[in-house]
Formats: C-alpha cells, structure tokens, sequence
C-alpha cells in the first residue's frame, strides 16, 4: 500500500495502460510539452512520444471527433479535456457520434474511448468554469459515466475506464488532484458500476459520489463526535448505476441524504431519490433530503460562492433534518 | 464496383462500362426508393442523391478495399457505389432486421464494418473530425490507407469543418475532404450562406492542397480522388477537393423538386448535364456501348433493385428483444485479448 495523490494515482493508471496496451494513446490540450494542465501526464510524452501523447489546438468538438474516429477503426483514445466546462464544445461527438455509433450502426461499429478532466467547481473560479454535469452526461444511453472520490478510486476507475470497449466518461476533480490517499500495491481495477460503502453506521445513509465523497466524510467524522453514525455510499460509478449498494444501506438505516455537487432540478440525486422510493418505500422513516448546489450559476465573490456550494455544514443539517434532531 | 483498379485511361470500355452500372444502380435504386417512401414503406427523413452520382463512383471507384468511408445523411448512393448490397441497404430503409444496420440506423445511418463505410451521419459537420480521427489512426498504424470523407458544401461553414481540417493539415494525415457542391444548404443557396463561393479556397487557410472538380463528369472525379489518394499515401498530405454537382431532387421528401428557393429553369438547365447521359453519350460516341446494350442493362439493374425491394419487404421487422442490443458491449480489452483491429 502506497499514499499517493489523486494526481499521481491518474498518472500511473495512464503509464501502465500505455505500457500494457500500444493502441492507447492520450489527446488534449497541454498533455505533451507542458505536461498537463494540472499534470496529470507529467512525463508521459518522454516516455511515449508525441504520437502517442499528442498536444492539440483548443478545439474541444475537433479533438474530440478525431478521438471518436480513431476509436472506430480499433485504436483506444484517453481524450483529456481541461475542464468538463470545455467539454460542452464537444458534445455533439460525446452524445451524437461517441454514444450512439454502436447503436445505429446496428452493433458494428463500438468506441472504445475514454473522455476526462476536472469537473465541477475549484475556487472563486466563476460561472463559467464552476460547473457539474455528471447528471447531463449520466442521462445519455451509451456512455458509461465514473466520478471517482478517492485516489484509489481514481486509478481503478480510470483503468478500467480505458480497458472498456464502451466510451467512458471520468470525471475528476480540480480540488481532488491534490488529496492523498491509500491505493494498493500492484494491478489496482475497479470494476464499472459497483459502489462501495466507504464508512459503516446504522442512523442515516449519504449517497454520493466524486468530490462530495470528502465532503460526507468528514461530516461523518463530526457527526460520530455526538455519537450520529452514518453509511457514506460512494457511487463511484453513475452510470451505470448500483441500485442495489443504494437500497441495501437505506433499508438498513431508514433513512437518507442525497449529496451532490450539481443543481436540484433533474439531478443525480433526483434519479437516487426514484430509486429509493420505489423499492424502498415501506423502508423510510423520513423523506429523503437532498444536498446539492443553489440553483444559480457560481458567483465569483468568496462568501456567495460559500453560500452556493454544498458543503459538511449542509450535509450535517441535511441528516439531523432527516433523523429529526434540532440543530 | 467500388474495388475496380484504378485507371484513369479513357478507351477502357470494361471500366466505363463498369462506372455507367455503378451510376444507373443508384438512379433507379432511389426512383424506387421514392416510390417506396410515398407509399409508406419507407419513413423518417430520407434524402435522395439523385444528380450526384457521378461523385460516389468516380471517387470510390478509385480506392481500395481498405481505405475508409464516411459520409453524411444522404448516403445511399455512396453506400451502393461502395459496393454494399442493394438488399440490405433497402432493407434498412424499410426499418427491416436484415438492413445494413440491423434496422437500427434507417437512411441516415448505412454502415458496413466489412466494407470500411462507417457510416451515414445526421449532424452537418459532426463526421468531419472523426474522418481526420479515422486518418490519424492510420497513420498512428504506419499504414497506407486513405479515410475519404464526404461532406456537403453547407458543412463548410461549420466549425468541426474548420477544426477538423487544421488538425489534419497540421498533422499531415491521409485524409481526402470531398465536398459535394450541389448549391444548397437544405433551401439556402451557397451565395446566401458563404462569404466566398469557390470554397476550395478555404483549404488555403490550412496550406492545403486543393481542387475544384467537375461533379456531373465521372472521369473528372477519378482523376481528382486519384491524385489525392496518391498524394496521401505516398506523403500523407490531406486534400480538400470541392466537387461541383446538383440534387435533382428536393432536399428531402417532405421538399418540392424545385420549391421555394429555385427556380424551375435552374433545375431544367442543370438537368442537360445528367452525368448518367453524359457517361452513357460520351461511351456512345466512342462506339463503346449501343442503344440495347444501355437498354439491357437497364433492365438487369432494375430486375435488381426489385430484388432489393422484394427482400427488404419479406425481412422481418427486428425482433423486439433487440431494442436494448447495442446499446453498450459487454467486452473489454481483456476479454478480447490481443483482436485485430478494425480495418486490419
């Protein structure tokens, strides 16, 4: 077991799938000569040249296509985009080509791709680069859609993202890249759609998943000093998603929050929420909370950014509302 | 006939013979396509080539089995001048199981894994960089191919056309960008969407070879996808080819032939130049073909495209079970193990 940053749990899963795997290859702005906008590739094109770690303009749809086209014809794209904010540009080739090519095709043609970079909100960085769309990307059939927490999750997830022969979204985090963690010795992969219980408690669940997984960990920290214990289910994977690690926890505790990074309305939280409900009725003993960004787009200003994100201070009222506790 | 050795000589009667088969297959393909659709066999959108053929055989007539194909939603004539069965492409069309696409694609979305035609695709533009992706592989492979792509002129004012051919100048890949000039967007005419009307030129912004190309003569497209096959093999240097042609047809069925946006005598003064007459005129004149052997062939290509029509109609509809298939594959590399690659 070694503690690695999220960052360098990335790297390696990059550099031992390009080493596994000549068909590999990673495109996107900045990967090559300036190693990365957050460095996630730090020394990558020394290692595996510039055909195999190639610098583009900043075209995000352009890169994108030519990822998709590459994948068709059995090469195994990893498309970095800087931000999942500049992967709106790309849409049209994550949605319409990537996503529906196996389909339309009648089965012939699978892309075998992987889509990633930083999601969601870093600092005071405003509304335009502020933004989470695991749910708009989650709504799509033919994506699969990873939002790994932890630096373990993140190289078991990315490895078996880039081993799937289905596109794979991988959202990062721009606040995770830094954060350190446990990952194993040896081959680390972890399967797509499995969730995995990252704390154990009896009193409430908190569904989440990616940069929210810190966030519930440590209101769950704070909540066991006064002796509240909770179940963190960190999905791991959105889509497709683990209903069964879902219910199993909330028919043990009764009760639950829904944690997320993006808005209310049509969030991941609204399809967790379905799923409780539907199998999970006669379970409850309190309506499921949800915990997620206010429904505006990020302000710049150090306290109204404050006041948007979720964060431990709202998860903990969230589960006390939930348990009935007076806060 | 699309894998016919390239040859450009005129006096080959085998090869014009071969070119005129290709052409009248995919005229009296769509006339009955038509027909299809106006009697409800056939739904959806649906555009027909009809005018274009000439661009589809002469281009494809000069590549080889393995270079690739891709091509926006008007496909059909492309999909037959590749040499895809006329059965299952009207299969597809017919929503039926042994369509090309499984009847999952329709008329926008012919594909053909063994023959390297990847695909019909809905989105102007969108296919464009996944052509430079296609030509990026191949090059990644230290391969010989070529990724031919097809596009409207409309296209050419979207950013994935920009954004696609900079990178495949940029990158030297073995790309041919044909652009299929037939004046209009949908109901807008080039002058009304272009600021510049020899949209070749625009190739000049990435510093890449280009060409304007007659698209009603079929030995002037061979010519000019020839060179550029060769230019890209040899110096993986991509080309932008604007192949002027006309739709004799409304854009889509649901558009009038000459509708709204031109006139009645436009269409009447581009029909002269029916590229099927002037192949079949010019092989005349040169003592290459008789008024029965046109004739006869006819008749065998139509006995053909009723053989389609009658296949496509006794295939099944898809199975139902079939409406959750491909949506995702259950594979991974692992499973797969070492797989040769598509197009391998």
């Amino acid at each position: 077991m070694a503690v690695l940053t999220y960052r360098d749990a990335l790297n390696q899963a990059l550099r031992e799938e390009m080493q596994r795997d000549d068909r590999v290859f990673l495109m996107g702005e900045e990967v090559a000569v300036y190693q990365g906008a957050y460095k996630v590739s730090k020394g990558l094109l020394q290692e595996f040249g510039e055909m195999r770690v190639v610098d583009t303009p900043i075209t995000e749809l352009g890169f994108a296509g030519v990822g998709v086209g590459a994948a068709m014809v059995g090469l195994r794209p990893i498309i970095e985009f800087m931000t999942w904010n500049f992967a709106l540009l790309a849409l049209d080739q994550v949605v319409n080509a990537a996503a529906k090519m196996l389909y339309m095709s009648g089965g012939q043609y699978n892309v075998p791709i992987v889509f990633r970079g930083p999601n969601g909100a870093a600092l005071q960085l405003s509304a335009q680069h502020s933004q989470a769309w695991e749910s708009w990307l989650a709504h799509i059939p033919g994506l699969k859609v990873v939002a790994p927490g932890t630096p373990a999750d993140a190289k078991g997830l990315l490895k078996a993202a880039i081993r799937d022969d289905n596109p794979v979204i991988v959202l990062e985090g721009e606040m995770l890249y830094n954060t350190k963690g446990d990952v194993p010795d040896g081959e680390v992969v972890v399967p797509i759609g499995q969730a995995e219980l990252k704390r154990e408690g009896e009193h409430c669940s908190i569904i989440t998943s990616g940069k929210m997984v810190l966030v519930a960990m440590q209101a769950a920290d704070q909540m066991a000093k006064d002796g509240i214990r909770v179940d963190v289910v960190d999905l791991r994977t959105i889509r497709p998603m683990d209903v069964a690690a879902i219910t199993g926890s909330v028919r043990k505790t009764n009760r639950a929050v829904v944690l997320e990074e993006g808005w209310e309305l049509c969030g991941i939280g609204a399809q967790v929420v379905d799923y409780v409900q539907r199998e999970c009725f006669d379970d409850l003993d309190a309506p499921v909370i949800r915990v997620h960004q206010a429904d505006v787009p990020m302000p710049y200003a150090k306290n109204l950014e404050r006041a948007a994100k979720p964060d431990v201070a709202k998860t903990i009222a969230a589960v006390k509302k939930v348990m009935y506790i007076d806060s | 006939m699309a894998r016919k050795k390239p040859d450009t000589s005129a006096g080959d009667a085998e090869l014009h013979r071969e070119l005129l088969r290709s052409m009248l297959l995919q005229r009296r393909f769509e006339e009955r396509t038509a027909e299809a659709y106006a009697l409800g066999k056939i739904g959806g959108f649906c555009h027909l080539y009809i005018g274009q053929e000439a661009v589809s055989t002469g281009s494809l007539s000069v590549l080889r089995d393995d270079d690739y194909i891709i091509t926006t939603y008007r496909d059909h004539g492309q999909a037959l001048a590749r040499g895809l069965a006329p059965r299952n492409v009207m299969a597809e069309l017919f929503g039926r199981v042994d369509g090309c696409s499984r009847g999952k694609g329709g008329s926008m979305h012919l594909f053909d894994r063994n023959l390297n035609f990847l695909g019909g695709h809905g989105i102007v533009g969108g296919h464009i960089p996944i052509a430079t992706g296609i030509a990026f592989a191949i090059k990644y492979r230290g391969g010989d191919q070529v990724c031919l792509c097809f596009m409207g002129e409309a296209a050419v004012n979207n950013g994935a056309f920009h954004e696609a051919l900079n990178m495949a100048s940029l990158w030297k890949l073995p790309a041919i960008f044909v652009i299929e000039n037939n004046r209009y967007g949908m109901g807008t005419a080039i002058e009304r969407a272009s600021s510049i009307n020899d949209i070749y030129e625009r190739a000049g912004s990435y510093d890449m070879p280009r060409g304007v190309v007659d698209g009603q003569d079929v030995f002037a497209v061979r010519r000019a996808v020839s060179e550029a096959a060769e230019r890209a093999r040899t110096e993986q240097v991509p080309t932008l080819l604007e192949v002027r042609t006309y739709r004799f047809m409304g854009h889509s069925m649901s558009d009038a032939v000459s509708g709204t946006y031109r006139t009645k005598a436009e269409l009447e003064e581009y029909l002269k130049r029916d590229p099927i007459m002037l192949l079949r005129t010019k092989m005349q004149s040169a003592g290459e073909i008789t008024d029965d052997d046109v004739a006869r062939l006819d008749e065998e290509i139509k006995a053909i495209v009723q053989d389609a029509w009658d296949f496509a109609d006794a295939s099944p509809e898809p199975p139902l079970e079939s409406l959750y298939e491909h949506v995702l594959v259950d594979t991974t590399s692992d499973a797969l193990g070492e797989v040769a690659v598509a197009g391998d």
